[in-house]
């Protein structure tokens, strides 16, 4: 069994893409024709991580990491593992720096400097079988919690680890659940927020399609802890292979008593549906997503409003947690607060996963503990900036957050220092910008989407985000004026203080963070009709 | 036909007005849009004005009032792709196609979108083809992609 030779295919949305289905039945039936006596173990995974370097394939016990596969490559690699022939070196990532190919993943830099947590079992385990989970330890925290832990020592627990909401707000996890807890009703409610809506990010499809037991698992012990009967997963349509996997999930579930009546032999009962997104960015904020649950139009309440924790959907008491959260509470149970309190900083505790994309060497998904710099993120594990060009910003938070420029890059990224700085965290989109990014046209593109996604119900977002888009739009197309960037301000002051929910309150974050880093930008376009970048058309370029 | 189809999709629902956005989801899922009277039918079986579904099925970007494509050709305008030269993407396949975002030709042989994001950053810019989605895009790639699917409609790879 220790031996046996694993070949682990990656099933991920981006290596799919890349034909990874095509070469698994291939395997498949090179296998079953020429090694069936060997013992081989071909498997389909969850996402790895490094998608822009699929469809990829690693060879265990070994390690042996194998990119770019194509389907003239398996006799190759399938004689290779066989010993015949070494490691099919056409096939492996060469580092940039050195020029020389590198076997193990473990070595490679991409892999080296993250701390997998989260992902750790993302891209070794086949998530669409449910003893591959159980077989790594998978529901052993829910036997833990039902059989040795009440409620409130699973909450003083959470607590103590200081585990933060990873959906982007960073508000304490355990206060959360406490206060979801103590809310009297009968009937509550448990919700799972995967409608991961910010473009330029996609950890939590990776979490999904990659380990979905870990979000099922967290969102059991969450159920049993705060009291709630039913669980429900608001994940976007978008994601139709994430949505497939979490069914087959919740399924498995379900058949092993893990969901259902009396779970594992105890008093609890607690069961989970999936509900699909139908494309509103507005629905991550908690209580637009319950009322599109409800069959309504996603529009948030405004304030002064009840919690979610005690008035959610159907105005019975729910808790929201996004899909990282979730998938961290397992960990937390099996291994202890104060193994989860040692990772990050004093402020904000654990790992944080990012999707790593736009003009970085290694775009991916990568997990890092909190507090690691954007340098180390960038340059270490994304290896910096491709075809030689200068570095400019990066964005994190999508259309809420902001841009950061090269002096920051020291910055550890935590909630906290991040919103100093004039961003957010997000729920981890990381885009990396190089000289050839114009960050008038970057602000002007997330005001076009914050003024698309505008639900419309109060005029300061509404009226607001289309009024700077409008003046965003003219900058770029060389029809700036004086004063523009002062009235731009001046807008995003009044939208930020007088919109009723998250989206308006943070839509002129990326238009703020721009002017506070590169105004010279502004200014070329505006008083000399100029792109320093080139990329925006205006007319007559001086 | 669509009748059946839309019956047999009502009687795997309670009636529960909760259960308007699946029901949009499915029958869109079945016929590629939402018919006016397919609607309103739906407004009857979950006992809510019509008016309702309709500002609903208007609320959501997934959903369709009007006849889609065969082969609806989605590009990503997340933000790895938008800085990796989405827009121009979406020029190329616009000139290729003969249609603009939004429109879709009139054989309905395709429908041209834009989505907020895949969630394929990694191999931005990307587009989707109804459900493949294909990475790393340039105007050399959107070429050889609609030249070879106008042909015999198969799909690409």
């Amino acid at each position: 069994m220790e031996n046996k030779i694993k070949i682990l295919i990656c099933q991920g949305t981006g290596c799919v893409s890349n034909g990874s289905e095509q070469l698994y039945e291939l395997l498949k039936i090179n296998i079953e024709e020429k090694y069936h006596d060997k013992n081989i173990q071909l498997k389909r995974t969850g996402c790895h991580g490094f998608c822009q370097q699929g469809p990829l394939i690693v060879i265990e016990p070994e390690g042996i990491f194998y990119t770019k596969v194509k389907q003239e490559d398996v006799e190759d690699i399938l004689k290779s593992t066989m010993g015949v022939i070494k490691p099919v070196e056409r096939l492996l990532y060469v580092d940039p720096t050195t020029n020389k190919p590198v076997i193990h993943y473990k070595d490679i830099s991409f892999y080296r400097k993250q701390q997998r947590s989260i992902l750790h079992y993302c891209g070794v385990i086949d998530p669409k079988d449910i003893t591959d989970y159980v077989g790594i330890g998978g529901y052993s925290a829910l036997q833990k919690a039902l059989s040795k832990m009440n409620p409130d020592e699973i909450i003083s627990e959470i607590k103590k680890s200081g585990l933060r909401g990873l959906g982007g707000a960073g508000f304490l996890t355990g206060r959360k659940w406490e206060s979801c807890k103590n809310a009297l009703s009968d009937i509550k409610y448990v919700i799972c927020n995967a409608d991961e809506g910010d473009p330029g990010a996609f950890q939590d499809r990776s979490v999904m399609e990659g380990n979905p037991h870990s979000i099922i698992e967290g969102m059991i012990i969450a159920g049993y802890t705060v009291g709630a009967q039913k669980g429900i997963i608001y994940v976007r349509a978008e994601y139709p292979l994430a949505v497939k996997i979490l069914k087959i999930a919740i399924e498995q579930a379900r058949h092993e008593g893990f969901l259902g009546e009396h779970i594992l032999d105890s008093d609890f009962s607690f069961d989970i549906d999936i509900f699909q997104g139908a494309g509103a960015f507005v629905c991550g904020e908690s209580t637009a997503l319950v009322r599109s649950i409800e069959g309504k139009r996603g529009i948030p309440k405004p304030m002064p409003r009840a919690r979610t924790t005690e008035e959610g959907l159907w105005n019975k008491p729910t808790l929201l947690n996004n899909v990282k959260t979730f998938a961290n509470i397992p960990l937390i149970i099996n291994h202890g607060a104060d193994w989860f309190a040692q990772i990050g900083t004093d402020k904000s505790k654990g790992t944080a996963v990012f999707s790593l994309t736009g003009k970085v060497v290694n775009c991916g998904l990568i997990e890092v503990p909190m507090g690691t710099t954007l340098r180390e993120i960038i340059f270490d594990i994304g290896g910096g900036i491709p075809n030689k060009k200068r570095f400019k910003a990066v964005q994190t938070g999508g259309p809420s957050g902001g841009c950061l420029p090269a002096e920051m890059l020291d910055l550890p990224v935590d909630f906290d220092s991040l919103k100093q700085a004039g961003s957010i965290m997000g729920s981890g989109g990381l885009v990396v910008m190089d000289e050839n990014t114009c960050m008038v046209d970057v602000a002007r593109y997330f005001l076009d989407f914050n003024q698309r996604e505008s639900c419309g119900q109060c005029i300061p977002c509404r009226l607001g985000t289309r009024q700077m888009f409008s003046i965003l739009d003219d900058i770029t197309q060389g029809k700036g004026r004086h004063g523009d960037i002062e009235l731009l301000l001046e807008l995003s002051e009044s939208i930020k203080s007088a919109s009723i929910c998250g989206l308006g309150k943070t839509a002129p974050n990326p238009v703020l963070t721009t002017i506070r880093y590169f105004r010279d930008e502004y200014e070329a376009h505006i008083l000399e009709k100029r792109c320093p970048a080139g990329v925006c058309s205006i007319r007559g370029d001086l | 036909m669509e009748e059946d189809v839309i019956n047999e999709i009502l009687a795997s629902y309670r009636g529960d007005r909760c259960e308007l956005v699946p029901i949009l989801q499915e029958v869109q899922e079945n016929l590629g849009y939402l018919p006016e009277q397919v609607m309103a039918k739906i407004a009857r079986f979950l006992k809510i004005p019509e008016s309702h579904v309709y500002s609903v099925a208007l609320f959501y970007a997934q959903f369709r009032l009007l006849p889609l494509g065969r082969k609806r050709v989605a590009v990503c305008r997340g933000t790895a792709c938008h800085i990796r030269g989405a827009p121009e993407i979406l020029k190329n396949i616009e000139k290729s196609l003969g249609i603009k975002e939004g429109e879709t030709s009139e054989d309905l042989e395709y429908t041209l979108e834009t989505v907020a994001c895949i969630g394929c950053c990694a191999l931005a810019p990307c587009i989707r083809i109804n459900k493949d989605v294909f990475g790393n895009m340039t105007s050399q790639k959107v070429e050889k992609l609609f030249s070879s699917m106008s042909g015999r409609g198969k799909n690409g790879k």
